[in-house]
């Protein structure tokens, strides 16, 4: 039964990245804000947590790295798109193109050079369960924090009086400005927050998943969580599930593959995308439910009265 | 703000780069699909570029263009090259074919080299390496060094290059090991280290103990030397990534061939319209060092290795059936090299179904 623990190790891994970059992805645009470049911030944290673990030899200093990195690229968003408010798919869509121009320049000195890697934590005892011991007390920091994160933005958005508040930001700007709330302000410390959550996936990515650096290592992760985040209808734990399934499916169909089961491997290719979608999908089928929870101000530019 | 918008986008622009400006230097100008630091075959190009900088720089200038994607861009790009004075082009990728021929002929007096295709014109000429024939001596290696007797062989597009990859390397375990057995896991994608990992991964689980690949990123090897089992680099030498589990790698060694084509284009000897395929015996392409393996694997390789340089050896000589197991070579009949570059089938033993 050893090989059911390896795959779903194998699928824990591959879902991390997703869930985290479109958890903070979730609560930018539920702050009424679409960044669409999540793509190239992962790659930004990719490349600068590779390069600080490199350098210094901690992973953990990579990791804040990842995070400050993600985090400032986003800050160039926020910019743009709230205090000069321009296009934000625009913006979103340079940004990514920024992200990966950028990384490659940053991160053309790393190519090939040996990785650190960010080492799995290890309940002696607990994490010796068959079956069990090592999936929940054996995997890597990343991954606690992915759940974490999970759990504090279910709390914070559906639990805590700022969390309502953000989302009344989201659903009628006009109406919270109305109110007195810093419209802006929310926004900012959201997209900050997409933004820190797409450079810790990043780092994952390059300290965790294949701990290397090379150009583009995302290879479409980024939008892959994006996807997740309008299928998954802004629900923090269906994005949960669309990332687990799609990491789930992935897994699955090269296990198929490799067992020979004379499927075509294209259609076994495109397997994730299409049960992620259906299933998010068809749970999303209330048409009341998914219009009350779609930020009713998504993408629309917010500019103060003077 | 201006400025800064003008900023990011000069930031994003491909990058033109250049060695000596002097005028009087013979250029050569090389366009790439990928990146020069991708750690595959991009770099493999540019690796190359720079032994014709090392070896020719005080008569060559060359010049280069990154990220060029395989479309209307790579006209552009081209005809940016042959307007700016460039000799010969080197186009360095499959895609950029039908984009070399249509600019070939607009630029009769500027000579043309395209990277594994097919279409020649008078002033175009193609070149490949027979990637093959290191395959058959890996997939020796792997009959010899797998305990299970099962390989995984992690394939990006089902295009005839990989096939004949496929086969060589099963005719190879099987020429040391009849009972041999290999899964294939096709991913779709040329570079995804992630992904490469993961199918790496969930051959282990089912059993391979040698993993070999197609694809360009180092993820497997990592995944190999994680858990302890052997595997094969990919287009460079992987070593770093994997100290114990690389057994040999087959490296594209592209820097002897443009020397000699530059030499022959400014000397006047150069010559359009050939298709230049070679292997082993050539140089272009190399093993890196037999590790991780006991002597006596290690002396078979190489005596492969001799025996294919020296012609004795043809990976696909018969009687090899195809998947069916209908006759494809009777004995001793060797394969044309046009039908290995149209390869569209698998040869007897490969438990896959070819992805059509």
């Amino acid at each position: 039964m050893e090989i059911a623990q390896n795959i779903l190790l194998t699928i824990a891994t591959a879902a991390t990245p997703l869930l985290i970059a479109a958890m903070g992805e979730l609560v930018v645009e539920r702050s009424g804000v679409l960044n669409l470049g999540v793509e190239g911030m992962m790659v930004i944290g990719a490349v600068c947590g590779f390069a600080a673990a490199a350098l210094t030899g901690s992973p953990w200093i990579g990791i804040l790295a990842a995070i400050i990195a993600g985090a400032l690229l986003s800050l160039l968003f926020a910019v743009l798109t709230l205090s000069l408010a321009t296009n934000q798919v625009a913006t979103g869509l340079s940004l990514t193109l920024l992200g990966i121009g950028l990384s490659g320049m940053i991160g053309e000195g790393f190519v090939g050079s040996p990785g650190v890697r960010l080492a799995n934590i290890h309940i002696p005892g607990l994490a010796d369960i068959p079956l069990v011991g090592r999936l929940l007390f054996g995997q890597d920091p990343i991954f606690y924090m992915s759940i974490a994160l999970t759990a504090g933005v279910m709390w914070f958005l559906f639990r805590t009086r700022t969390g309502l508040t953000l989302r009344s930001v989201g659903d009628n700007h006009k109406s919270a400005h109305a109110l007195g709330i810093s419209v802006l302000g929310y926004r900012y410390a959201a997209v900050l927050f997409g933004g820190a959550c797409a450079g810790l996936a990043g780092a994952h990515l390059s300290l965790v998943y294949t701990p290397q650096w090379v150009e583009n290592m995302t290879a479409g992760r980024g939008w892959i969580a994006l996807a997740l985040v309008v299928f998954a209808s802004w629900r923090p734990w269906r994005v949960l599930g669309g990332a687990y399934l799609f990491g789930a499916v992935t897994i699955g169909q090269l296990h198929a593959q490799a067992l020979g089961f004379g499927i075509p491997s294209q259609l076994l290719s495109s397997l994730p995308y299409l049960a992620t979608i259906v299933v998010l999908v068809i749970i999303s089928g209330n048409r009341r439910l998914t219009v009350m929870n779609t930020p009713a101000s998504l993408g629309q530019p917010f500019v103060p009265d003077r | 703000m201006n400025k800064l918008v003008l900023g990011l986008t000069t930031a994003l622009a491909l990058t033109l780069a250049s060695g000596a400006q002097a005028a009087d230097k013979y250029k050569a100008c090389f366009m790439y699909v990928g990146s020069k630091t991708d750690g595959g075959w991009t770099q493999a190009q540019d690796v190359g570029r720079q032994m014709v900088d090392k070896e020719l720089g005080d008569k060559v200038e060359t010049v280069y263009v990154e990220n060029v994607p395989e479309g209307p861009d790579a006209e552009r790009a081209l005809t940016r090259f042959a307007r700016s004075g460039c000799g010969i082009i080197f186009a360095t990728s499959f895609g950029f074919m039908d984009q070399t021929v249509a600019v070939a002929e607009k630029f009769p007096n500027v000579k043309f080299e395209h990277a594994t295709g097919y279409k020649t014109a008078p002033n175009l000429t193609t070149y490949n390496s027979r990637f093959y024939e290191g395959r058959y001596i890996i997939g020796q290696i792997a009959g010899k060094m797998s305990k299970t007797g099962v390989a995984g062989y992690i394939a990006s597009f089902p295009i005839p290059e990989v096939v004949m990859g496929i086969n060589s390397f099963l005719l190879g375990a099987r020429s040391v090991n009849p009972d041999f057995k290999l899964k294939v896991v096709w991913v779709n994608t040329w570079f995804d280290a992630g992904k490469e990992a993961d199918a790496a991964k969930a051959l282990i689980d089912q059993g391979v103990d040698i993993i070999t690949q197609h694809t360009d990123s180092t993820g497997p090897m990592q995944v190999a030397e994680e858990r302890g089992i052997h595997a094969f680099g990919q287009a460079f030498d992987q070593i770093k990534a994997g100290p114990h589990a690389q057994l040999s790698a087959i490296t594209d060694t592209w820097g002897p061939y443009y020397v000699k084509e530059i030499k022959a284009a400014m000397d006047g000897t150069w010559k359009g319209g050939q298709q230049s395929w070679d292997g082993l015996k050539d140089g272009i392409l190399t093993m890196a060092p037999y590790t991780n393996m006991p002597d006596d694997v290690k002396a078979m390789a190489e005596e492969t290795e001799a025996k294919i340089k020296s012609g004795e050896l043809h990976p696909f000589t018969g009687p090899i059936n195809k998947q069916d197991g209908t006759v494809w070579l009777k004995d001793g009949e060797v394969s044309d090299d046009g039908t290995l570059l149209g390869m569209n089938f698998y040869v007897e033993g490969v438990d896959d179904t070819l992805p059509q």
